[in-house]
């Protein structure tokens, strides 16, 4: 009988973690595990790692608030990343530098976000049940929109124009000079010559995700979880189901803009144009590896499906090319990241009606 | 009969366990050709567990399969599928129906079993291309349909049939299997819970055709929860609590406490509930209907004038259909509706919940699954939810009200308190309500109504699906309720005896709107000609 009670113990909490992230997990720690063997070296690689899970932890963390509401997952992020590149690139035009041109950036993007978001809402409250199609849609055509204004809006800081014309911005901007590595360096720990923790960023993520948590647990919270397990009860409780899926696609669509910057401010360039294009699959993929379903997720399905994902997309490439002695990281990268979205998009679940 | 003839069916000591959780032990019972057999207990009895190793459902062979023998025509039998348990002549009904809504009566009953016409394209290609034999198909189900004595229409599309006639579909396909060669002929059906979603003049045709089969020899296992139909239609007896047989015996001299005393294990009694006096002098009226309309599918309520008093239970009947559904859920604004409703003196704005709650009401529908719970999140979750959002409750607040954070405790100590005051079953508090039985989230829903502490309480169906103790459970609760808070309660049911049970008086609503208002201690007989829309002297519409 005890033996019989241990074992189910023990699978009950397997299966609480879930199959695909012990498989996933068991398959990181090989390539950690190889890495050594075939010339990597691993401080290099830890640090990649975390550095990845920093950069994309917040947009991972941007698809929380709509699955809570019942939107689904976000597939709109590029229309957050637009906010945020707004800001991103309105603070460098009126030459705010190092720190301060990251919170004005923020500040910038703020409106933007919640606009776009608001409209997004909008939208996404009239089509219940195909949120997700119509979000892909509108992260599209949102992207193609802007690379038209791109061209057009008036920015003039010399360092974001295209060169010979004078106007128009440039499809990679650096940041050096502006926020490059603000939070990176923020306390930043140096263990050996390859491995440094970027502890600002992690401190800017921690927060973030302290605040979303805490927003779960107060009434209005509350009533979002409510709205996204059965919007009939919500609205039988005498919620308004619409303002609620509307709050959570802003605090989304918000979060994608301070997930793009905190983004660039650790990889050095704000990508314009077709740059956010293929910016939501990688954060859709990082939740339900985590184990979210598509009206549920948790904090810690987005820590552990970032760290899943952006380590096996970190770690994969460069043990495979060293294996193999040849350069294809890129070809691997591209085959690994869209087979693990193909392989969480497969994973999906949905909940009970 | 000959004695020494073997039974049709003889189970010998049957016993069940899921990993240990022992479901059923030592079931022993044999049933004759034409018997009927009436099978009841509580839910989670064992009753299903029972029918679906009779049957050789896959669930039994997964779970390491049952102890004990099953008997057919005195031969040891063991079904590894349930196509050979229908091929041994065997047919059943389920609860759900397993109907194509846009094929008709015909197509439904013989679907994939159709006699086939060969055509010269069947010549060229093979089978595949045999057609349909319409006339032959009409043939089948028509002797089917004849063996019932109902009036079914085979030609007609199962999505326009009334429900009744669903069931008799059901039953005519088990029926018509002896007749396309699969089985030499049905010998044992087994019904569960036919009668559970029909009117009772649906009930009774049913239970008519249930008796013409008995008489051509064909014996009857028949699961209800509606007792007064078991004792009339069965033979015999047969009651089960907690995976044993309780008692065995023919039907006649029994009476339904009886029954539901063996099925709980202690005495139950709707009845028991003692009628009162409710005194209407110097009431005031709480609620007034006026002109009521309501555009809820099915349930259309067409003209409501009603008025509620103060402190009292007022029951709404009538048959499916006529718009009792309607009536809480347009006033509480679930579906489009029009007209007036007052309470207290003031004007509710219809179509919005928010205004029905804040004004003091609270309703409890009849759509559990749907509307009554968060089935994916916790019983404390589901308790605690409107009163929160509606009155506050279970929030701490910081910075003047700006940060309201959910009070865990508070919620836990509420949800607690309920699940002891309504004898909710269940591991804890933080369950899912997915994971209750049916009866249990029915409390659970009370509780979340409870919880609101309403002034009005609209309770539709509340006992709809749910076994005979958890029914007088309910229904005692909602009395108890009634008498120590003072909430005027208007409760909606199908089941007029329930209504009499415990209401002061009942409004009879058809075709979407109110006939007629008798006191409930009035002969149900007049009740039921007053459904039907025939009026008696004595019925003055709407006054007390």
């Amino acid at each position: 009988m005890n033996t019989q009670n241990m074992i189910s113990s023990v699978k009950s909490t397997l299966k609480s973690f879930g199959l695909p992230r012990i498989i996933i997990g068991l398959f990181l720690l090989l390539l950690f595990i190889l890495a050594p063997f075939v010339g990597v070296n691993i401080g290099t690689s830890l640090s990649d790692t975390l550095n990845r899970f920093g950069m994309n932890a917040v947009m991972v963390l941007a698809m929380v608030p709509m699955i809570h509401s019942g939107c689904g997952l976000n597939f709109g992020l590029p229309l957050g990343i637009i906010a945020g590149l707004l800001g991103g690139t309105l603070s460098m035009q009126f030459n705010f530098t190092g720190p301060s041109s990251f919170m004005m950036a923020i500040l910038f993007a703020t409106p933007f976000a919640v606009i776009l978001g608001w409209g997004y809402g909008q939208l996404l409250n009239k089509v219940k049940g195909g949120e997700m199609m119509i979000a892909t849609y509108v992260g599209f055509s949102s992207v193609a929109f802007m690379c038209i204004m791109w061209l057009l809006l008036p920015y003039s800081n010399p360092t974001m124009v295209w060169g010979y014309s004078g106007s128009g911005l440039r499809t990679t901007i650096s940041t050096e000079g502006y926020y490059l590595h603000v939070l990176n360096d923020f306390f930043s720990i140096r263990l050996t010559e390859h491995l440094t923790i970027p502890t600002g960023m992690f401190l800017f993520f921690a927060v973030l995700a302290l605040i979303i948590w805490a927003f779960l647990h107060t009434k209005t919270g509350t009533a979002m979880t409510a709205v996204g397990s059965n919007p009939v009860f919500a609205r039988a409780s005498g919620i308004n189901v619409d303002k609620i899926r509307t709050l959570s696609v802003v605090m989304s669509t918000w979060l994608g803009a301070i997930g793009i910057l905190v983004y660039q401010q650790s990889f050095g360039f704000i990508q314009l144009y077709m740059g956010p294009f293929y910016m939501a699959l990688p954060a859709v993929s990082a939740i339900l590896i985590g184990g979210a379903s598509v009206n549920k997720a948790t904090i810690t399905n987005v820590i552990v499906g970032t760290f899943l994902f952006q380590g096996i997309l970190t770690m994969t490439p460069s043990v495979m090319n060293s294996m193999i002695h040849t350069d294809m990281s890129e070809v691997i990268r591209i085959v690994v990241s869209n087979g693990m979205i193909l392989y969480a998009l497969t994973r999906r679940t949905e909940a009970t009606r | 009969m000959n004695e020494k003839e073997a039974p049709l069916l003889e189970m010998r000591h049957i016993s069940k366990d899921f990993f240990g959780n022992q479901v059923l032990s030592d079931v022993n019972f044999t049933l004759k050709r034409g018997e009927i057999l009436g099978l009841v207990g509580e839910n989670g009895a064992g009753k299903s567990t029972l029918m679906k190793i009779l049957f050789g459902m896959d669930e039994i062979h997964q779970t390491g399969g049952y102890g004990g023998d099953i008997l057919l025509n005195g031969e040891k039998v063991a079904f590894a599928t349930s196509i050979e348990a229908l091929a041994a002549g065997i047919g059943m009904v389920h609860q759900e129906f397993s109907l194509l809504p846009d094929f008709s009566a015909t197509e439904n009953i013989l679907l994939n079993r159709e006699p086939l016409k060969y055509t010269v394209f069947s010549e060229l290609f093979g089978e595949r291309l045999n057609i349909l034999d319409r006339e032959k198909m009409t043939e089948i189900s028509e002797k089917a349909i004849k063996r019932l004595a109902v009036p079914l229409d085979p030609e007609m599309l199962v999505s326009q049939m009334p429900v009744g006639h669903k069931q008799f579909t059901e039953i005519a396909r088990e029926l018509s299997k002896e007749g396309t060669g699969l089985v030499e002929g049905i010998k044992l059906l087994v019904l569960d819970e036919p009668t559970a979603v029909l009117s009772e003049q649906e009930a009774d045709s049913l239970l008519k055709a249930m008796r013409l089969l008995a008489e051509t020899g064909i014996a009857i296992i028949f699961i209800s929860h509606r007792l007064q139909e078991i004792i009339d239609v069965c033979d015999t007896i047969m009651v089960m609590r907690d995976g044993k047989i309780m008692k065995t015996g023919p039907s006649k001299g029994v009476a339904i406490p009886d029954i539901a005393k063996w099925m709980v294990g202690r005495e139950v009694n709707t009845s028991a509930i003692v009628h009162r006096v409710f005194d209407y002098e110097n009431k005031d009226i709480i609620l007034a209907l006026r002109n009521l309309w309501v555009d809820m599918p099915g349930e259309v309520v067409r003209n409501v004038n009603l008025d509620v008093y103060k402190g009292e239970i007022i029951g709404i009947g009538g048959m499916a259909g006529q718009g009792k559904l309607g009536i809480p859920n347009g006033a509480m604004g679930l579906f489009p509706a029009g007209g007036h409703v007052t309470f207290e003196g003031k004007d509710i704005p219809l179509n919005s919940p928010r205004n029905f709650l804040d004004a003091g009401m609270a309703f409890v529908s009849e759509d559990r699954r749907g509307v009554g719970l968060l089935l994916d999140e916790t019983l404390e979750w589901n308790v605690s939810f409107t009163a929160m959002q509606i009155q506050e409750k279970y929030l701490k607040q910081y910075l003047g009200g700006f940060f309201k954070w959910r009070d865990q405790k508070a919620i836990e100590e509420e949800t607690n308190g309920y699940v002891k005051q309504l004898e909710i079953r269940c591991t804890s508090t933080k369950q899912k309500a997915k994971e209750l039985s049916g009866g249990n989230q029915q409390k659970i829903c009370l509780a979340k109504a409870f919880a609101v502490a309403p002034k009005l309480l609209f309770v539709s169906e509340p006992t709809r699906g749910i076994d005979i103790g958890a029914k007088s459970l309910v229904l005692k609760a909602l009395r108890k309720y009634n008498e120590e808070q003072g909430t005027t309660i208007v409760m909606i049911s199908s089941e007029l005896e329930e209504l009499r049970a415990i209401c002061d008086r009942i409004a009879i609503v058809s075709d979407g709107k109110v006939l007629g208002i008798l006191p409930a201690t009035t002969d149900s007989a007049e009740f039921g000609l007053l459904m039907v829309g025939q009026k008696s002297e004595m019925i003055d519409g709407g006054s007390v």
